[in-house]
C-alpha cells in the first residue's frame, strides 16, 4: 500500500496543473492601439465614403397621401422597386405575431380544421364556426390596396408593369410555404369546407387566378405580408419594375399612380405611403450606415491623435520618475 | 473549555444528563429483577442521504430550497400558467439542465456512499455467542455484544476493552483514519477484569453518545454471585473507537457501547457550519439590484402598455382583435398577468447559469491549490488540502491574520537547550550523547553547581513526569536499550529511539534527560523503568497521572519508588508552578526562566513533593472518587488536582528551543507588505512569544511596544482596573489619536516618519477588557482596545486560552467594516479560532490532525501561506470578481435591447430574440469563455505576485466588487445595449437590406442584434484576457464558431416540432446582406471602443507600475537593515 507514496501524493508536474501553460500575454499598449485606431479609422472612413456615395446615388421617391400624379424629373435607373409603407402599424404585436399556423401554411390540409394550440385566435373560425384558412390575425389583415403605375406619354396612360414575383424570400416561396395538393384537379376543392379570412374580399385560392404559381399560400404579396415587420414604421416590397420597356429604369416624365384604396389606417392613426426606389449592393437608400461609418472613423482618428499626445506626454514623465 | 465549546457546536448534547445502561453480553444481571433489553440503534452506518425511492422528491426538495433555483422554478411556473411571450422551454430547459446535472452529481456521490456503507455494514465480524465466536455482518452488532477483533482490523463500533491478548492488559491502536494521528496509542482494559467473559455478568453505565473523540465517562458494575457488585470507572482510555485500527496486539474482546450512527465517528461526520464568502454577499447584493431593475422594467412596460392602450384606436386596432378570453378578463388581472409576462420576458437578466458557473469555477479552481507542487512537503509527503472550495476568493481578501505560535510560526520540533537546577545553569551538550559527567567539561556557565542529589532528582523528574511511550520496534529491539533506529535514519541513532507522546515538548525533555545520562526505558504494567548514571535500572510504580490541560498548564505524576517513598513530580508553566512552591525557591529560578524565555525558548518548571502515607491516601481516594463521577467529572478532577499539587518544592527549570519555521520571517514580512495585520495568538508566555515575534520580524527594533499585561497592570501599585483604564487611554492617545491618518497603500514603507507600534496583551488583561467588573464601562474599553489593536502593525496576544483566541477573532470579525479574518494554526487549541475566522487554515503539523480536519484549507508549512494568499488568493479573487461582474454585464446588455424593443412593439411583450437564442445565450454561446477565463486568468504573473506583496492591496476590501466597478460594468452594459438596439434600429429605417430589394422582418432584426451581442460580449472578454493559453483561444474562438454553426443549423432546417419556423433562413439572409455585415462590424467596434480607450489611458498611470517602482527599493532596504 505504501509502495510509492511520493509517487501517489506528489502533484503532477504538468504545465496545466501548475498553472504554467504557455500563454500569450497581450497588453493593449499605446504602441499597438494608436496605429490600430488609425488603421480602423481610415478603413471606416473609406467604407463610410463608399456607403455614403452609394446611398446618395440611390434614388427614391416617396408618395404620400392621395395625390396620384407625379413628375419624375430625371431618368430613374432600374431596376426600380415598388414599396408600400405603413406607419403606426404594429405588425410586431406579440398576440398578432403568433396568430398564424405554420403547419397550415406549409400546405398540410390536416391543420385546416385542426388547430394546434388554438394559435390562430381570434381568427380561427368565423361566426358560423367554419374554419378560416389561412387563419390568424396576420393573414386576416393582409394589405389589400392595389397599385397601378402609368406613365403619361402625350396624354396617354401607358401602364408600367409591376412584377409581383421575386419579392418574397426564395426560401419562403420554395420551402417554408406550400400550397395543398389539388383535390380532383381543382385547387379550390382543396379548400372546401373552409372560409376565407373575414377581412378578405376573395378566398386564398383566388389571390392570383392568372398565375397558379403565385396563387394560394404562395402568393408573393401574401408571403411578404406574412413576414412581420420589425418596427411599427415599415415598408414592404410590392413589386419590381424589371420587365419590358422599363427594365432599364423609368425615363423622366409624368407618371400616374392608381391606388385601389381599401386598407383602413385612420382608425389607429396610421399613414400609408408608396416608395419607388432602386437599390444598390447595400440595399435600399439609407444614409445612416455611411454617416455612422464616417463619424466613427473620424472618431478613431481623433482618439488616436489624442492618445498620441497623452502618451507622448506621460512617457516622458514616466522616464523622469524612473531616473 | 474548548471541548465543551466544541460539543456545543456539534450537537449540544451537554444538557442531556441521562446515561445509558448496557448489559454486557446482553445477559440479565442479578441486580435488575426484570431484564428488559434496552433499545439502541443497530450498527448500520448510513452515511447516504437518499434511497432509490426518496431520491427524486428529496433531492428536488433540497435543490429548490436554494433561493435561486426556487426563483427560476417560479418563473417557469408562471410561463406554464400565464400566456407569456416565451415558451416555458426557454427557462425550463436551463433549469432542467441545472437540476439534472446537480441531481446526477449528488446521486453519484450518494451511490458511492451507499457502496461504502454496504462495504462497512456487510463486513464480517466475530461476536461471542455462548462463549463461541460467531460470524456476523457488522451491521448486526447490537449494543452489549462482545466483539472479537484481531490485529490490523478496524473496530466495527465503539467498544469498551474487556480483554486483550497482551499480558499487560493493554492494546495499541492507531486513529489515523479518525484524526490523522498515526502514532500508536495505548488503551487499557477495564481494571481487574476476570478472564472468563462467558460468565461475566456486568452492566455498563455510560453517558449518551457524544461526538467528542477524546471524552468518555462511564462506570462498570461487575456482579459476582458471592460478592458485592464491584464498580470500575471507565474513561477514554478504555474506549476503542470505531474506525481506529488495532495494532501490535493479537486479539482483543470488547463490549459494544455505541453502535451505528451513535458511534463517535458517525457523530463527527456531521457537517460543519457553512461559511460564506464576501463575494457571495456581493453577488447577492448585485442580484438584489438586478431584481430591482427587472421589476422596474416590468413595471415601466406594464404602465406604458396601459398608457399607450388608452390612446384612441391603440387598445384594439382592427388588425389585431382581442380573443374572447382576453376580452373577458378583468382589467386588473390582465395588468397583473402582463406584469408577470414582462417579468418572464426579462428574467434572463438573472441567469441560472451564473450559479452553475460560479460553482464550477470554485470546484474546479480549488484543484489548482491541491495540484500545486510548491505546496508539496517532501517530509510529510503531502500537499495542500482543500476542505471547502467556497472560500477560494476569500484568500485574496484577508485583512487580519491570526496565527498560532507553536507549530505554526515555529516548527514544534523541540530541542532541549539548557536547564537550570536549583539556580545553576546547565547547557546541553549537542555532540556527546551518553556521558553527561558533572565533573568534567564546561557544563555550567557558573562556577558552582547544584548538589548531586538535586541533579539526580531533577533528571528523575524529567524521566518520570511525562506520558511518553517507548515505541515498540521489531523483535530485534528486545536485546538492548540503545538500539539503532530504523535503517533509513542513520543520523541520530540514539535519539531515534522511538518516543511517542502527545506533545513534542515531552519527547524533548525525555531525550534531554537521556543526554544527561538518565534514560527512560519504558512503562510496563504500571512500572516505569529508568536507567541512571550508574547504568542501574530504577523502577517506579506509577500510581497516578494528573493529566496536562491547558487551563491548569501543568501535569503531574505520582510514583512510588522501590524504597517505598511516594513522590509527586510536577512540571508546568512558570506561572502555574510558582504559586504552588515555596516562595524563597522561586527567586533563584525566576531569573533563569525569564532569560531563557527572552531568548525564545519554551520554559517549564519542575517541582516535586514527597507525599506522606496519609497525604497519598487522601489524594488517592479523591482521585478515584472523581474518576468515577459521571457528571462534572472534569471539574471534580480539576479540584483534586489543584488540591494535590500544592506546597511543592521547586527543583529547576528546562529550556527547550522551538525553531522558527522555514521562511517564517519572510512570510510574515510578505503578509505585512500585503497590507495584512498579523496577530500572534499563543498560549505561550510573553517573553517567549515576544522573542518569536522579533525573530519573525513582526516586531522590529524600531517598533514601540505597548504592553497591556498583568505585569504592567500591577506595576503601578494601584488597582488593576484603574491601571487598565489609564493604560488603555494612554495607548489610545499614542497609537490612535496622535498617529497621522493612515495613507492607503504605503504605510509600511514610510514608517520611518511615524513610529510603528506593537501591542502586547495577555490573557488576564484581555479578560479584564472583555469582561470587566460591572461598574466599569465595558463596551468603551472594548472599542478602545480594538482601535489600539487596529492601529498597531503587529499584535501579540499571549497566555491565551483557546476560547480567548476565538473571542479575539470574533471581536475583530465583527468590528467596523467587518474585515476578513484568517486564522492559521496546527493544534487542537487552534480549532476554535479556525472555526471562528472567515478562513481557517490548518497547518499539517505535529499536534495531530484536529486543526486540519476543522480547517477550510490545510497546508504543510507556514511558508506556503504566502503563495496561498498572495498568488492563489489574488488570482481567485480577480477571477471570480471578473466572472461575477461579467455575468451581470452580459445579461444586462442581452436583455436591454429586448426591453427597448417593447417601446416599438406597443409594449406587447414581443421577444426580440428567438427562443433558441434566449435559451442558448447563457448556456452555450457565452458560458465557456468566461469559465475558462475564471480558471486560467493570470493578469499578473504568479512570480510577480509573490515578489510584490503590495499588489495584494490593490484588491483589498473587495475592490473589484464594490459599487464603483459594478456601476462601471452596468454603465458599459447599458451603453452597449443602447448601441446594439438603436444601431440596428436606424439600419431598419429602411428594411430593404439586400441587393434584391427584399425586406427583412423582426426576426432578422433580432438576429442581427443578437449576433452583435454575442460577438461584442465575447470580444470584450477577449480584451480583458491577459493570459491567453490555448484553452482560452479554443474556447473563445470556438464559442463564436459554435454560434455561427448553430445559427446555420437552426435556421437551415424546417424543425417539425416547431409551430412557427421563425428563424428559417434568417441567418443566411442576414449574411447575404452587405449592410448587415457592415452594421455588425460597426456596432462591435463602437461598443468596444470605450473599453479599449480606457484600458490604454489607464495604463501609463496604472497603479501597478508606480507602486512597484516606489515600493520595491524601499522594502529591500528594510530587508538589508535587518540582516
Amino acid at each position: 500500500m505504501k509502495a510509492g507514496p511520493s509517487r501517489t501524493n506528489r502533484p503532477d508536474n504538468t504545465a496545466f496543473t501548475q498553472q504554467r501553460l504557455p500563454a500569450w500575454q497581450p497588453i493593449l499598449s499605446a504602441g499597438i492601439v494608436i496605429p490600430g485606431f488609425t488603421l480602423i479609422g481610415l478603413a471606416f472612413i473609406g467604407v463610410g465614403v463608399a456607403l455614403f456615395v452609394t446611398s446618395q446615388k440611390i434614388t427614391d421617391l416617396e408618395v404620400r397621401g392621395k395625390r396620384d400624379t407625379h413628375a419624375v424629373l430625371f431618368f430613374f435607373q432600374g431596376p426600380v422597386f415598388f414599396y408600400y409603407g405603413l406607419t403606426s402599424y404594429y405588425q410586431n404585436f406579440r398576440t398578432y405575431g403568433v396568430s398564424k399556423d405554420g403547419y397550415q401554411l406549409s400546405g398540410d390540409t390536416y391543420y385546416f380544421n385542426v388547430r394546434a394550440w388554438y394559435s390562430c385566435a381570434p381568427y380561427q373560425y368565423d361566426s358560423n364556426n367554419n374554419p378560416i384558412v389561412p387563419c390568424g390575425s396576420i393573414a386576416n389583415s393582409m394589405f389589400s390596396d392595389t397599385f397601378q403605375l402609368y406613365q403619361v406619354v402625350n396624354g396617354m396612360k401607358k401602364q408600367v408593369p409591376l412584377d409581383g414575383k421575386g419579392i418574397a424570400w426564395w426560401t419562403d416561396y420554395n420551402i417554408k410555404y406550400s400550397n395543398p395538393a389539388l383535390v380532383n384537379g381543382s385547387f379550390a376543392n382543396a379548400f372546401s369546407g373552409t372560409v376565407k379570412p373575414v377581412n378578405w374580399s376573395k378566398p386564398v385560392y383566388e389571390l392570383d387566378p392568372t398565375d397558379q404559381a403565385n396563387n394560394g399560400f404562395l402568393n408573393q404579396n401574401f408571403l411578404v405580408w406574412m413576414r412581420q415587420a420589425a418596427l411599427p414604421k415599415f415598408q414592404k416590397l410590392y413589386g419590381r419594375i424589371a420587365e419590358g420597356d422599363y427594365a432599364q429604369g423609368l425615363p423622366a416624365g409624368n407618371y400616374t399612380l392608381l391606388i385601389n384604396y381599401s386598407y383602413p389606417v385612420i382608425s389607429f392613426g396610421g399613414t400609408k405611403k408608396v416608395v419607388l426606389s432602386n437599390v444598390s449592393w447595400m440595399g435600399g437608400k439609407n444614409q445612416f450606415l455611411g454617416i455612422a461609418y464616417l463619424v466613427i472613423g473620424s472618431l478613431c482618428i481623433v482618439m488616436a491623435m489624442v492618445m498620441l499626445i497623452i502618451y507622448a506626454k506621460y512617457k516622458f514623465t514616466d522616464d523622469d520618475e524612473d531616473m | 473549555m474548548l471541548r465543551r465549546r466544541l460539543n456545543r457546536l456539534f450537537g449540544g448534547d451537554e444538557k442531556r444528563v441521562d446515561s445509558r445502561t448496557i448489559y454486557v453480553g446482553n445477559r440479565p444481571c442479578p441486580a435488575t429483577e426484570t431484564f428488559i433489553p434496552p433499545k439502541f440503534c443497530d450498527n448500520r452506518i448510513v452515511s447516504s442521504k437518499y434511497t432509490i425511492w426518496n431520491f427524486l422528491p428529496k433531492n428536488l426538495f433540497e435543490q429548490f430550497r436554494r433561493i435561486a433555483n426556487f426563483y427560476f422554478l417560479i418563473i417557469f411556473l408562471v410561463q406554464v400558467i400565464v400566456d407569456t411571450p416565451t415558451s416555458p422551454v426557454t427557462s425550463g430547459l436551463p433549469l432542467f439542465f441545472v437540476i439534472t446535472v446537480t441531481a446526477i452529481k449528488q446521486g453519484y456521490e450518494d451511490w458511492l456512499r451507499h457502496k461504502a456503507d454496504s462495504e462497512v455494514n456487510k463486513y464480517p465480524v466475530r461476536v461471542l455467542e455462548d462463549g463461541q465466536p460467531a460470524r456476523k455482518d457488522s451491521e448486526k452488532i447490537k449494543v452489549g455484544d462482545i466483539v472479537e477483533v484481531v490485529e490490523d482490523e478496524t473496530f466495527p463500533c465503539d467498544l469498551i476493552l474487556l480483554q486483550s491478548s497482551r499480558d499487560d492488559d493493554t492494546c495499541f491502536v492507531t486513529t489515523a483514519s479518525l484524526d490523522g494521528e498515526s502514532n500508536h496509542k495505548t488503551h487499557y482494559t477495564v481494571p481487574d477484569m476476570e478472564k472468563d467473559l462467558q460468565s461475566l455478568s456486568a452492566t455498563i453505565e455510560c453517558e449518551q453518545p457524544q461526538p467528542d473523540l477524546y471524552k468518555f465517562v462511564g462506570r462498570m458494575h461487575i456482579y459476582k454471585p458471592e460478592h458485592d457488585p464491584a464498580v470500575r470507572s471507565l474513561g477514554p482510555e478504555n474506549l476503542l473507537l470505531k474506525g481506529a485500527t488495532l495494532k501490535n496486539t493479537k486479539k482483543i474482546y470488547g463490549v459494544a457501547v455505541y453502535t451505528g450512527m451513535e458511534t463517535k465517528m458517525a457523530l463527527n461526520y456531521q457537517g460543519k457550519s457553512q461559511k460564506r464568502s464576501a463575494v457571495e454577499k456581493s453577488i447577492n447584493a448585485f442580484l438584489l439590484v438586478y431584481l430591482c431593475i427587472l421589476i422596474s422594467k416590468a413595471v415601466v412596460c406594464t404602465t406604458l402598455k396601459y398608457v399607450w392602450q388608452s390612446q384612441d384606436g391603440q387598445d384594439e386596432p382592427w388588425y389585431n382583435q382581442k380573443t374572447e378570453k382576453e376580452k373577458g378578463t378583468i382589467l386588473y388581472v390582465k395588468m397583473f398577468t402582463d406584469f408577470l409576462s414582462f417579468m418572464v420576458l426579462f428574467n434572463f437578466i438573472i441567469p441560472v447559469s451564473m450559479y452553475v458557473t460560479v460553482e464550477m469555477q470554485k470546484f474546479l479552481g480549488s484543484f489548482f491549490i491541491t495540484w500545486d507542487r510548491d505546496f508539496f512537503d517532501p517530509e510529510i509527503e503531502e500537499g495542500a488540502l482543500v476542505n471547502t472550495s467556497d472560500l477560494n476568493e476569500e484568500l485574496g481578501q484577508v485583512e487580519y491574520v491570526f496565527t498560532d505560535k507553536t507549530g505554526t510560526l515555529t516548527q514544534n520540533n523541540m530541542e532541549f537547550i539548557e536547564c537550570c537546577i536549583d539556580g545553576f545553569q546547565y547547557t546541553a551538550f549537542s555532540s556527546e550523547l551518553d556521558s553527561f559527567c558533572v565533573t568534567d567539561g564546561p557544563v555550567s556557565t557558573f562556577q558552582e553547581k547544584a548538589g548531586r542529589e538535586k541533579e539526580e532528582l531533577f533528571l528523575r523528574a524529567l524521566c518520570l513526569c511525562h506520558t511518553v511511550q517507548v515505541k515498540e520496534a521489531g523483535p530485534d529491539e528486545l536485546g538492548g536499550d540503545q538500539v539503532d533506529g530504523p535503517a533509513s535514519e542513520p543520523l541520530r541513532p540514539a535519539e531515534q529511539r522511538g518516543f511517542i507522546a502527545s506533545s513534542p515538548d515531552e519527547v524533548a525533555l525525555v531525550k534531554g534527560a537521556m543526554r544527561y545520562g538518565f534514560t527512560f526505558l519504558g512503562l510496563e504494567s504500571k512500572t516505569m523503568k529508568i536507567k541512571n548514571w550508574q547504568n542501574d535500572v530504577e523502577e517506579y510504580e506509577l500510581l497516578h497521572v494528573l493529566n496536562f490541560d491547558p487551563v491548569r498548564r501543568r501535569m503531574s505524576v505520582i510514583v512510588r519508588s522501590k524504597s517505598g517513598d511516594t513522590l509527586l513530580f510536577c512540571k508546568g508553566a512558570d506561572s502555574s508552578i510558582f504559586p504552588r512552591v515555596r516562595p524563597e525557591e522561586v527567586e533563584r529560578i525566576r531569573m533563569h526562566v525569564q532569560r531563557s524565555a527572552t531568548e525564545g525558548y519554551r520554559t517549564l518548571c519542575v517541582a516535586y513533593k514527597r507525599l506522606s502515607v496519609d497525604e497519598y491516601a487522601a489524594a488517592d481516594a479523591g482521585l478515584r472518587e472523581a474518576r468515577l463521577a459521571l457528571q462534572d467529572r472534569e471539574e471534580k478532577l480539576m479540584a483534586v488536582y489543584n488540591q494535590v499539587e500544592t506546597a511543592m518544592s521547586l527543583i529547576g527549570a528546562t529550556a527547550v528551543e522551538d525553531r522558527l519555521q522555514e521562511e517564517a520571517a519572510q512570510t510574515m514580512e510578505a503578509l505585512q507588505g500585503a497590507g495584512m495585520k498579523v496577530w500572534v495568538l499563543t498560549g505561550d508566555k510573553m517573553e517567549t512569544a515576544k522573542s518569536t515575534c522579533y525573530a519573525c520580524r513582526l516586531f522590529r527594533r524600531s517598533t514601540e511596544l505597548l504592553e497591556l499585561t498583568v505585569r504592567t497592570l500591577e506595576s503601578g501599585g494601584r488597582r488593576r482596573e484603574e491601571m487598565l483604564h489609564d493604560l488603555l487611554f494612554d495607548f489610545h492617545r499614542k497609537a490612535v489619536q496622535d498617529a497621522p491618518p493612515a495613507r492607503a497603500g504605503v504605510n509600511r514603507s514610510w514608517s520611518s516618519a511615524n513610529p510603528e507600534y506593537g501591542f502586547i496583551v495577555d490573557g488576564a488583561a484581555l479578560a479584564l477588557v472583555m469582561n470587566p467588573s460591572p461598574d466599569t464601562n465595558c463596551s468603551r474599553y472594548r472599542s478602545l482596545f480594538l482601535q489600539i489593536c487596529q492601529n498597531c502593525t503587529a499584535v501579540l496576544c499571549c497566555r491565551m486560552a483557546p476560547l480567548q483566541k476565538a473571542q479575539i477573532v470574533k471581536m475583530v470579525k465583527n468590528s467596523k467594516g467587518s474585515p476578513i479574518t484568517l486564522s492559521i494554526g496546527d493544534g487542537a487549541n487552534d480549532v476554535s479560532m479556525i472555526l471562528e475566522a472567515h478562513v481557517g487554515i490548518g497547518v499539517k503539523g505535529k499536534e495531530g490532525r484536529q486543526a486540519v480536519r476543522n480547517s477550510d484549507y490545510a497546508i504543510p508549512k507556514l511558508k506556503h501561506l504566502r503563495k496561498l494568499l498572495l498568488a492563489h488568493g489574488h488570482l481567485y479573487y480577480i477571477r471570480i470578481a471578473h466572472l461575477v461582474q461579467y455575468f451581470f454585464y452580459k445579461n444586462l446588455c442581452f436583455i436591454l435591447p429586448q426591453f427597448l424593443y417593447q417601446f416599438f412593439c406597443g409594449c406587447s411583450q414581443q421577444p426580440l430574440y428567438d427562443a433558441a437564442y434566449l435559451t442558448m445565450y447563457n448556456i452555450c454561446f457565452t458560458s465557456m469563455p468566461i469559465l475558462a477565463y475564471s480558471l486560467l486568468e493570470q493578469q499578473i504573473a504568479i512570480e510577480v505576485l509573490l515578489d510584490n506583496a503590495t499588489l495584494y492591496r490593490d484588491i483589498a476590501k473587495n475592490a473589484m466588487l464594490r459599487w464603483g466597478p459594478f456601476l462601471y460594468w452596468t454603465v458599459l452594459a447599458v451603453f452597449q445595449g443602447l448601441i446594439f438596439f438603436f444601431g440596428v434600429k436606424y439600419l431598419f429605417s429602411n428594411p430593404a437590406l439586400q441587393d434584391n430589394g427584399q425586406v427583412f422582418g423582426n426576426w432578422s432584426y433580432g438576429t442581427i442584434v443578437f449576433t452583435v451581442l454575442v460577438f461584442t460580449v465575447t470580444l470584450k472578454l477577449a480584451l480583458d484576457t491577459r493570459h491567453w493559453t490555448w484553452i482560452n483561444h479554443f474556447v473563445i474562438w470556438g464559442s463564436l464558431a459554435f454560434y455561427v454553426v448553430f445559427s446555420f443549423f437552426w435556421g437551415g432546417i424546417i424543425w417539425p416540432f416547431l409551430k412557427q419556423q421563425r428563424l428559417y433562413f434568417v441567418f443566411f439572409n442576414m449574411l447575404s446582406s452587405v449592410s448587415a455585415w457592415l452594421v455588425i462590424i460597426l456596432l462591435i467596434v463602437l461598443s468596444l471602443l470605450p473599453d479599449i480607450l480606457l484600458g490604454v489611458l489607464r495604463k501609463p498611470r496604472g497603479p501597478h507600475t508606480q507602486q512597484i517602482a516606489v515600493v520595491t527599493p524601499l522594502s529591500y532596504k528594510h530587508l538589508r537593515e535587518h540582516y
